[in-house]
């Protein structure tokens, strides 16, 4: 169990109630749990459709879709079921906030799920957690089974004659099953590999059913909008960037942790005042801003409000809120070889690009930093990711590709100092690194 | 459906709605490249090659899987395309083995080809490549795992297509692996599809690996030799000591009717033809022996000996038996030779179908039979009996896809469980040997229901009639367990559905045309009854009126000592109907073969037979599909039956201008210029008919017979010049003869299965190994994983 962080800047509504053991059902319900659920069910669909829509919630998986738009796609007669299906299967490097909430706050997103399903008029949810969060399982299930004990789950939820289910069902340790539709693939029971789109899953999706899927934070957060009302949420943060977000802090921090910050919160203010800046009287050198598939910003960036817009506008991404920082000790070239690794690692293979992309460069980034680097490389390494980009068959490819292509635009000098032979000019810096990457 | 225009490369293009853009593209002759993309199979959007800008997207597209829509416009080639279609190659190539010298496939390769048109033939990558050990799944397909570039055509094929499902994915990323879904190897059909489909050498055929190089083979394409459904295979040939040698059975060549499919038989089973016991040499019975002759002794003694009986005891003393696997033309010169110039009607062959019973149903009625490629965009099918898996693996793949790409209503009625179920809408049991009932019951007997228990009751079977009536353009598909009277009931059933059509299942390659031909005592080509007057009968002269007798009764006249000579042609009657041999030691038999068979063991002459790969003419699949048979090769030391049957008219002094009418004319060999050598289609034959120059200039030209086949057997007048291009012409039944009711238990049916074929399966090496390792598999638990 991770230990709890906080700050005098955090607006808590996600993690409202962190660390106060709502894992208990009756404890939930002291702190206002399946409230929502209640009135969602007075509301009726379309009501519960505007409400999110005007909310201004975005995905929190990544993308950042709009949320209520998601669910607005979802034919309202279907000869098929209607599915709900929530994404926990968080694993981009440097995140690690679906499984706070999974762990402190299980019934959310239970609840998050039902009001989902009664948006569109789904009768079944499935909750799917990453495989490598094992220790999560039997806290998910419980609360499952707690929900059910008490008629909140199952046929006729809380009396009002709606039935709805809600399974647990666990990874078995695939990155690439974080995309929406391979985790589709991947609940049915085949290789978590990606679908064609379009048909998108909200016409076509789980066993060919219109289907919502949506990451555990942002079902999380719908029981609050349901609660505080559509202008509450959106007042919380900038325009079209509605509510708070939880950041993953973690790197060269002296606080690292999970903080629950308004959207577009500054982030050079987030690594100095919230996190308490750079331990061992180091400097920074870089942020990679979303999760590891975000281009990383320099030290000189750092100045920028994290929120989807803003970060674009700086050339980056808000991804899935995982900031990671490194000091002025780190080699990027090492870093860089350790991000690839993951993905060479996670890519699925489906498509040539991903597959045989992801090999070469962390071949070529492997040989790079051991000190048999050509100067041809550094172009080679940018002239493979470049390729990638854009011409994968799902976005695992871009996310391998646009860090990569960023460290060597925004640090070729490092690149340029393995040349000829050189060791890494930063192992002398006199530390085993451990690197901060969370996931895998 | 409404038709959409959209611009490719500034060209407009119309085409249905739901087109995909990549087949758009192609109707207009632009190509856009792609490895996974195969038409018909599901789409994958995995080797990203088919890359397209299209208007108002901000990334390059997959053409494979975008659905075109009114006003898009799309460009298939600028710098960037191209760019990131040769990025693709070169990631493709970062790990192929670049051992294109010793591959398969170098030289039809896809990807050598891309790599040709996109210039990656330089590695940006220094690192090792990954390599992996070649596999070998069984006895016929061998796994080359570093060639392979993933684009899981393969596993589709197998899994869509074949309805097997063998093939899988292994591991991930870049370690994922194609690989058998039973541990190492595979348990299948061992169609070879998945060899046929690879675009680059991974998937290579153990019949054919390291043997040639594609460039030095000579590709002809012909009709395969095995089962009645008559697949256009394309035989890859290489020069050998004995003339030539088949190193390669394939479907290159899409257009037949089979289009992507083959199966076993078809791709591997050619090797019977230089198998070390196949015949060299005739020979005669001296002292008890058979003794190795030449052939002007051998047909110098057959003519003799076939005159002596025809003058002491006249032409009834003596028996023929075809086959099913001559050709038209040589079954036909078969049954004129028997009836004009022995002088009998002693003429039957191995029956596998009652075609007579269904002509004479038909006769007179609109056309009514469907042809093989019907059976693929039928929207309704009833199969009665029969298990088309095993014994017609074509007309399988026709329904199988037809059920999965037009979502065609398949009906099954069967005593047995058939694989064909997983496709069905239906599956009805009957007691086995009472579908007969069942088209009884179908045509309007109700009391026929009583027969028909199984899993369904009276009110079961009413409703599937009434459903059955109510599907239009249905094709009734019925397997010899249908027969005499039942035929006439089922033809009555299908006249009341409209636009309902037949198909009649028999066993053998050339079955069909050996019942169009008149290989019966009582009926000659098209039908037509001995006893009538017809056409034929003024054509030949002087031939026979009364029936003659049937192979039973030929072998019950000869115990008796009646029956005097035997002049078996390409059939194995004692050991296909277990017949004691001692009744063939009492007459004197000529036998004409490949093997020394239990009939050949017994002759008193054997001539050593061409195959059907070794000579020229026509085949009649079990639709009534007309193709042509190409000779692949001149091979020494075997001659046709065609020219061993006129030998023979010669020898007995007849003269042979009234057996083959060949035209006058310069004598030349006509044996490799009548096109086998130029690939597909038969240029210089289109080319000569096309201008009415086509020359017969020998008697031992098929194509003098072709042209009276034509001229007189009912429904085979289909344009020639189509037939010798290389496509399939269906003939109809409805203006042939009345027929005569035939004794049913005279129909045997072959019962092969994948595996096996007759007396060529017997002496096929692949077709043997393939069923020993069958045998042989490991249980489950024995098999160490890789």
């Amino acid at each position: 169990m991770a230990d709890l962080v906080s700050h005098p800047d955090e607006v808590k509504v996600v993690s409202k109630r962190f660390g106060k053991g709502a894992t208990n059902l009756d404890r939930y319900l002291e702190l206002d749990g399946y409230k929502a659920v209640q009135k969602a069910l007075a509301m009726g669909p379309d009501a519960i459709i505007n409400e999110v829509k005007n909310s201004g919630l975005r995905g929190r998986g990544g993308a950042g879709f709009s949320t209520g738009m998601k669910w607005s796609f979802v034919p309202k007669q279907s000869p098929k079921p209607k599915y709900v299906l929530c994404n926990g299967d968080e694993s981009e490097p440097g995140t690690c906030k679906d499984r706070l909430i999974f762990e402190h706050d299980p019934h959310a997103v239970i609840e998050g799920v039902v009001i989902a399903g009664l948006s569109v008029g789904s009768h079944v949810g499935y909750i799917y957690v990453r495989g490598e969060y094992r220790y999560l399982s039997e806290i998910m299930q419980k609360a499952i089974r707690d929900a059910y004990a008490r008629g909140f789950l199952g046929k006729n939820i809380f009396g009002s004659g709606y039935d709805f289910d809600v399974y647990w069902h666990g990874g078995a340790g695939a990155y690439e099953v974080g995309e929406e539709s391979a985790l589709m693939e991947s609940l049915e029971g085949k290789r978590g590999i990606p679908r064609i789109r379009p048909p998108f899953p909200a016409v076509v999706g789980l066993w060919g059913g219109p289907t919502i899927i949506n990451n555990a934070e942002t079902l999380a957060n719908v029981p609050h909008i349901i609660m505080g009302g559509a202008e509450w949420y959106a007042g919380l943060g900038p325009p079209k960037n509605g509510g708070t977000r939880l950041f993953c802090l973690s790197g060269h921090l002296s606080r690292p942790g999970v903080y629950e910050l308004p959207m577009g919160y500054n982030l050079k203010k987030m690594i100095y005042e919230v996190a308490g800046g750079i331990p061992n009287g180091r400097k920074l050198k870089a942020v990679v801003p979303g999760g590891a598939s975000t281009p990383v910003l320099t030290a000189d960036e750092v100045d920028v409000g994290m929120d989807f817009d803003s970060l674009a506008k700086a050339g980056s991404m808000l991804g899935s809120g995982g900031v990671v920082v490194l000091d002025d000790a780190t080699c990027m070239v090492k870093f860089a070889l350790r991000t690839i690794k993951f993905y060479q690692h996670e890519s699925c293979g489906w498509c040539i690009p991903c597959r045989e992309g992801t090999d070469w460069l962390k071949k070529t980034l492997a040989r790079f930093h051991a000190g048999a680097g050509l100067k041809k490389d550094i172009d080679n390494i940018y002239y493979l990711a470049e390729n990638m980009l854009g011409r994968t068959f799902c976005p695992l490819g871009d996310a391998a590709a646009m860090p990569t292509m960023a460290f060597v635009k925004k640090f070729r000098k490092e690149f340029e100092d393995h040349l000829e032979g050189k060791p890494c000019p930063y192992e002398p810096l006199g530390r085993t690194m451990e690197l901060p990457v969370l996931a895998h | 459906m409404p038709d959409v225009n959209i611009t490719v490369d500034g060209k407009k293009v119309t085409a249905p709605a739901g087109t995909l853009l990549i087949e758009a593209c192609k109707s207009v002759g632009i190509e856009v490249p792609s490895f996974c993309y195969y038409p018909n199979l599901s789409l994958q959007g995995a080797c990203r090659m088919c890359l397209v800008k299209v208007e108002k997207m901000p990334k390059l597209q997959t053409a494979c899987t975008t659905v075109i829509s009114e006003g898009m416009a799309v460009t298939t080639d600028s710098p960037e395309i191209h760019q990131a279609r040769k990025s693709m190659v070169e990631l493709v190539l970062g790990n192929h083995p670049l051992d294109c010298p010793v591959c398969d496939a170098g030289g039809e390769c896809e990807l050598q080809d891309m790599t040709f048109s996109y210039g990656a033939a330089e590695s940006k990558y220094i690192e090792p490549k990954n390599h992996r050990e070649e596999q070998q799944w069984s006895p016929v397909v061998y796994f080359d795992r570093p060639r392979c570039i993933l684009c899981y055509r393969c596993v589709r094929v197998c899994g869509e297509g074949m309805d097997v499902w063998a093939l899988g994915v292994q591991n991930r990323g870049v370690s994922s692996i194609i690989a058998p879904n039973k541990e190492d190897h595979l348990e299948c059909e061992e169609c070879g599809m998945c060899i046929d489909i690879c675009p680059v050498g991974a998937l290579t055929s153990g019949a054919y690996r390291y043997k040639t190089r594609p460039w030095e083979m000579k590709h002809v394409g012909t009709t395969c030799t095995h089962c009645a459904d008559g697949c256009k295979t394309t035989l890859g040939v290489r020069r050998s000591d004995s003339g030539m040698e088949i190193v390669r059975g394939d479907n290159r060549d899409k257009s037949g009717i089979n289009g992507d499919f083959l199966c076993i038989k078809g791709r591997y089973g050619f090797d019977f033809a230089d198998h070390a016991e196949r015949l060299k040499q005739p020979m005669i019975r001296k002292d008890g022996r058979l003794t190795p002759s030449t052939w002007e002794e051998a047909f110098e003694l057959i003519g003799r000996e076939f005159s002596r009986v025809q003058q002491q005891d006249g032409g009834q003393a003596i028996g023929v038996v075809g086959s099913n696997r001559t050709t038209n033309e040589e079954s036909y010169l078969l049954q004129k030779f028997a009836r004009v110039v022995l002088g009998t009607n002693n003429i039957d062959h191995h029956r596998t179908a009652d075609f007579p019973a269904l002509a004479a149903a038909l006769t007179g009625k609109p056309d009514l039979t469907a042809s093989m490629r019907d059976v693929f965009n039928a929207p309704a099918i009833l199969l009665i009996g029969n298990d088309p898996t095993n014994q017609h693996p074509l007309l399988a793949w026709q329904i199988r896809n037809n059920v999965r790409l037009h979502g065609a209503r398949l009906y099954l009625v069967n005593a047995e469980p058939i694989k064909l179920e997983r496709q069905a809408t239906s599956v009805t049991q009957v007691p086995s040997g009472a579908e007969g009932r069942v088209a009884a019951f179908l045509a309007g007997d109700d009391s026929a229901a009583d027969a028909l228990t199984g899993n369904t009751n009276r009110e079961g079977w009413i409703a599937l009639r009434d459903k059955l009536r109510s599907e239009a353009n249905l094709i009734i598909i019925f397997g010899s367990e249908i027969r005499g009277g039942d035929v006439s009931s089922l033809v009555k059933f299908t006249l009341n559905i409209q636009g309902a059509k037949l198909v009649c299942l028999a066993d053998y390659a050339n079955s069909r045309g050996a019942a169009d031909m008149g290989l019966y005592p009582d009926l000659l080509p098209g039908y037509q009854p001995v006893a009538q007057a017809s056409k034929f009968h003024e054509e030949w002269g002087a031939v026979p009126q009364t029936r003659g007798l049937t192979l039973p009764e030929m072998v019950e006249s000869a115990r008796t000592g009646k029956l005097k000579a035997w002049y078996v042609v390409g059939a194995n009657p004692i050991g296909r109907f277990a017949i004691d041999p001692y009744v063939f030691s009492k007459s004197f038999v000529v036998v004409q073969d490949m093997f020394l068979t239990e009939t050949a063991a017994m002759a008193d002459v054997v001539l050593p037979a061409a195959n059907a790969y070794e000579k020229s003419g026509t085949f009649t699949n079990t639709c009534g599909d007309l193709q042509v048979v190409k000779k692949a090769g001149e091979v020494s030391e075997v001659k046709p039956d065609f020219e061993m049957i006129v030998r023979i008219a010669a020898a007995m002094g007849f003269d042979v201008r009234q057996l083959v009418p060949f035209g006058p004319g310069t004598r030349m060999d006509m044996g490799q210029s009548r096109g086998a050598q130029s690939g597909e289609a038969d240029r210089h034959a289109v080319w000569l008919e096309a201008r009415g120059l086509e020359p017969k200039m020998s008697p031992f030209d098929p194509t003098a017979i072709l042209d009276e086949i034509q001229r007189l057997v009912p429904g085979y007048d289909v344009p020639r010049i189509n037939l010798l291009a290389g496509n399939d012409q269906h003939t109809s039944l409805s203006q042939s003869g009345p027929g005569a009711a035939q004794n049913p238990k005279l129909i045997v049916a072959a019962k092969d299965d994948l595996f096996s074929s007759g007396t060529l399966g017997r002496y096929s090496r692949a077709l043997n190994s393939v069923m020993e390792n069958h045998r042989n598999q490991p249980a489950e638990s024995d098999v160490v994983a890789d």
